[in-house]
């Protein structure tokens, strides 16, 4: 399924002579540095909470190398699969749900958050645990967005519509996150062998 | 899950308006832009809620870049402002907007900036604020002076102020740059010219706006930013 298929064309509102076009993005740059992190922008929970994971990993560029000036940003549900928002019929309030965190010089970036659960999917086919993020680069003149699952989720991940879209196997495993001792790994790459799966929506 | 009219999906794109990842003329996206296209998937719960910060974000403050320290920066005083909506107009209420910019001189209080040009010990060029019920937006700061940098030989940045807004939902997150009218150096920069649409192009482009100056104080320049907007559409559908 796509958007195309779901949705009707893309048009006015009745009533609306004109939409009006949407602002462009732009390259975050590579000076963000000194003003978007946050002091606790890695914690979606604070540290020491029950069940906490930290979930870690490296974006690399088509050659290989590191990216030590990208941003990263990530959107969970909490463990019962449900959003801060009053879009999500059965809000978790409280729940942040949202970290923020800047690669080092080594492209590393790292998250405290706990395991999301199930979330509601289309037709009534719930989604696997899944983290949503959003990578900002120099370099990158948009965001990109891909997903994290996690490894340990097998049945889930074998029913989830998303992931369900993603037929290559070697890319359907760029998605999925490996168990560490203490989270999970999940590396980003933005081109070429292994290159990470990103979605449009 | 109840629907309603409010629930529809936010609104594709019917026209390319952002910049192309692969974009060859700006040389930092050459390794850094993904070879495969990119997978369409349907907005599920996931896309249609996002972050809704701002508690506890913003202080008394943030939003006036001139009095963040004990004297005053170099520079030309501005005033920047505007709205923030969706494609239907309608308002983008109590989102956090994120700014930074160089300060007169053309440099960033950035450990990587080696530009040449004097640091200004009281401008650090960071803002922060939250839309009002109209979607309003208003920063107080000095005109950020253009730039080199190394994409090519002899290339110059035209003078921006970055811009980073939330929006009510994933979809709406936007990074972005605004740019002064009339900047001599809008041809040869390819980050301005990686927007396909001459039109997107000057969406990024302030205003001067006389109205909102402040005489014998500030000039003032005008910038609305427009964020995805949502189709009158339930997102779910029976078949699949």
């Amino acid at each position: 399924m796509t958007i195309a298929d779901s949705a009707p064309r893309p048009g006015p509102r009745p009533g609306r002579a004109e939409l009006l076009q949407r602002t462009p993005s732009q390259t975050i740059g590579p000076y963000f540095g000194f003003a978007l992190p946050w002091a606790d922008g890695e914690y979606v929970v604070p540290d020491g909470t029950r069940d906490a994971i930290r979930l870690t990993g490296r974006v690399t560029d088509g050659a290989g190398a590191a990216i030590p000036d990208a941003l990263i940003e990530i959107w969970q549900a909490g463990p019962d699969g449900h959003f801060d928002h009053p879009d999500d019929p059965e809000r978790a309030s409280g729940f942040r749900g949202f970290g923020r965190c800047p690669t080092d010089g080594d492209g590393r970036f790292e998250f405290v958050t706990v395991k999301p659960g199930r979330v509601p999917g289309p037709d009534r086919v719930r989604q696997a645990p899944h983290v949503e993020v959003s990578v900002f680069a120099r370099g990158l003149l948009k965001r990109l967005v891909t997903r994290i699952y996690f490894e340990d989720e097998a049945e889930a991940n074998a029913e989830d519509p998303i992931l369900d879209l993603v037929v290559d196997p070697a890319a359907r495993a760029t998605l999925i996150a490996s168990r560490t001792a203490d989270g999970y790994r999940f590396d980003i790459r933005l081109q070429g062998d292994g290159e990470t799966v990103f979605f449009d929506f | 899950m109840a629907l309603t009219l409010e629930n529809g999906i936010y609104r594709p794109d019917d026209q390319p308006i952002d910049p192309p990842y692969d974009f060859p003329a700006y040389v930092g996206s050459r390794l850094r832009h993904p070879n495969r296209p990119l997978v369409l998937i349907p907005q599920t719960l996931t896309e249609l809620t996002g972050p809704l910060l701002g508690d506890g974000r913003v202080t008394e403050g943030d939003s006036d870049l001139t009095t963040q320290h004990d004297g005053e920066p170099l520079g030309e005083r501005i005033i920047v402002h505007g709205r923030v909506v969706d494609s239907d107009g309608r308002p983008v209420r109590d989102t956090l907007v994120e700014v930074w910019q160089a300060n007169a001189a053309g440099r960033y209080r950035h450990d990587v900036d080696r530009h040449p040009a004097p640091l200004d010990p009281n401008f650090s060029g960071v803002g922060r604020c939250l839309t009002d019920d109209e979607g309003r937006y208003r920063f107080v700061t000095v005109k950020p002076g253009a730039y080199p940098w190394k994409n090519s030989n002899n290339a110059w940045r035209p003078a921006h102020i970055h811009f980073s807004l939330f929006g009510n939902a994933f979809p709406q997150r936007l990074v972005t740059q605004m740019y002064f009218p009339g900047d001599p150096l809008f041809g040869q920069d390819p980050i301005f010219n990686s927007i396909p649409d001459p039109k997107g192009r000057e969406r990024l482009i302030s205003a001067l706006d006389m109205d909102a100056t402040v005489p014998e104080w500030a000039l003032a320049f005008h910038w609305d930013i427009v964020l995805r907007g949502r189709e009158a559409t339930p997102f779910e559908t029976k078949e699949r």
